[in-house]
């Protein structure tokens, strides 16, 4: 077996990525009026439960019918025309609010054969963060999926939730991320 | 052709990686995570990533010395910085996007935050860029060199000089954002963010002058590779593609 290259550490993206890493209309991935449209919002707070004002959102995520926009993913479901399944959000500077508005996707299988419960990847980065984190955004009105669905079922049962977005209002969900804290939001390595 | 592909990515390299807490640089207390991550398998959530389809729709913006747009070229040293993006079994990742944000010659970004620094904004910089990988996973850039600025960290902080680099890879776990810094700088000793990863690994942040890659009468040339993670090591035969 030959010898790994070793990985490049990880740097945090500053006070000034969003020269780069933001460009307004990223956290849109589908337009106004489209089926199933869903908004999801909500804060990223630190260990002071302060928002934190300079944070950068990503997602992947599936389309409505539960497939990856991935090389890997051929399954023979549909694809959505310039879904891509990926979006960044920045938390407002002022509020600390960020908003994605997306479509819930679909169920995509598991580790064993079954499905998962509908749920979006997010990854958290910003200044004062060395390295990204990464969770998982999954839907309260999704009882019986989240229920079923294995990587929650392995978590401690308190802290589930911390991982669930909250239905506030017709297809508008709240998430928020905490960082330290008995409710800090779960962080996954994988 | 019905069944996806599950890859498997070897693992996180922590011990090659900062901590996510690191008091001397302040913030980090805050903003870091106090329980233990938990450890997941993998599924096709993060065997997949959002690499590949936002290159289908990236542009390559190769050159910050001229992207402005204004017709008139940015001032300072002009470098061209290039490389290769591999994962750790070697391999150069073909189709990767590579984007990069930096502060002017000066050391002052064009960007929105106030700043108690008197450093002078370049009208003919902006100091962003993206580029795609080509088959063996090289990048290139042309840009300024761009210079050192203070920050807010402890009295008489400065950042030594650096490029952010954002790489998306193929998957959501290659996901990295790192800074690359220039070889010979003072500074980078005393410097927090750079001195927060391990010691045997922050010399993979520090690029290599590269006289090969200077051209004469225009730019001088620095060397610099990102190792991402990879998959798992198989033999080949077992790989199916
Ligand atoms: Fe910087």
């Amino acid at each position: 077996m030959s010898e790994l290259l070793g990985q490049t550490p990880s740097q945090t993206v500053g006070p000034y990525y969003t020269l780069r890493l933001f460009k307004e209309g990223e956290n849109v991935l589908v337009p106004p009026g489209h089926p199933g449209r869903i908004a999801i919002q909500g804060r990223v707070l630190d260990g002071d439960r302060n928002p934190i004002e300079d944070a950068l959102l990503e997602i992947w995520q599936a389309n409505s019918a539960g497939r990856y926009r991935h090389p890997d993913d051929h399954r023979e479901l549909a694809l959505d025309n310039g879904f891509t399944g990926f979006g960044r959000a920045i938390t407002d500077f002022e509020t600390g609010e960020y908003i994605f508005e997306t479509v819930k996707p679909g169920r995509v299988p598991d580790a064993e054969g079954a499905f998962q419960a509908p749920h979006i990847s997010l990854i958290v980065q910003g200044r004062g963060m060395l390295n990204p984190v990464f969770t998982r955004i999954y839907f309260s009105d999704e009882d019986e999926a989240n229920r079923d669905d294995l990587i929650l079922r392995g978590l401690p049962a308190a802290r589930r939730g911390t991982l669930i977005a909250e239905l506030v209002e017709t297809a508008v969900y709240r998430f928020d991320v905490l960082f330290q804290g008995e409710d800090e939001t779960v962080f996954f390595d994988f | 052709m019905s069944e996806p592909v599950i890859r498997h990515y070897g693992p996180k390299a922590y011990a090659d990686h900062p901590p996510f807490s690191y008091p001397d640089y302040r913030s980090t207390v805050k903003r870091s995570p106090t329980h233990d991550l938990i450890r997941i398998v993998q599924t096709l959530s993060e065997t997949t990533g959002p690499g590949p389809a936002w290159t289908e729709i990236s542009e390559e913006d190769t050159d910050l010395t001229t992207n402005t747009g204004t017709g008139s070229p940015a001032i300072g040293e002009r470098i061209i910085v290039t490389g290769r993006v591999l994962d750790e079994n070697g391999h150069g990742l073909p189709g990767t996007v590579v984007e990069i944000w930096q502060p002017n010659a000066s050391g002052r970004y064009a960007h929105w935050r106030e700043t108690e620094f008197p450093a002078p904004l370049d009208p003919n910089f902006v100091g962003v860029g993206q580029c795609l990988t080509d088959d063996h996973g090289g990048y290139r850039f042309t840009t300024i060199k761009p210079g050192p600025y203070p920050w807010g960290n402890h009295p008489n902080a400065w950042r030594p000089a650096h490029i952010h680099f954002s790489i998306m890879g193929p998957s959501l776990g290659t996901r990295l954002v790192t800074q690359m810094y220039f070889p010979g700088d003072p500074l980078i000793p005393l410097d927090p963010i750079f001195n927060s990863a391990p010691p045997h690994a922050r010399s993979r942040m520090i690029a290599t002058y590269d006289h090969e890659v200077t051209e004469a009468n225009w730019a001088l040339g620095y060397r610099w590779d990102v190792v991402l993670r990879g998959e798992l090591a198989t033999p080949m035969d077992e790989r199916d593609d």
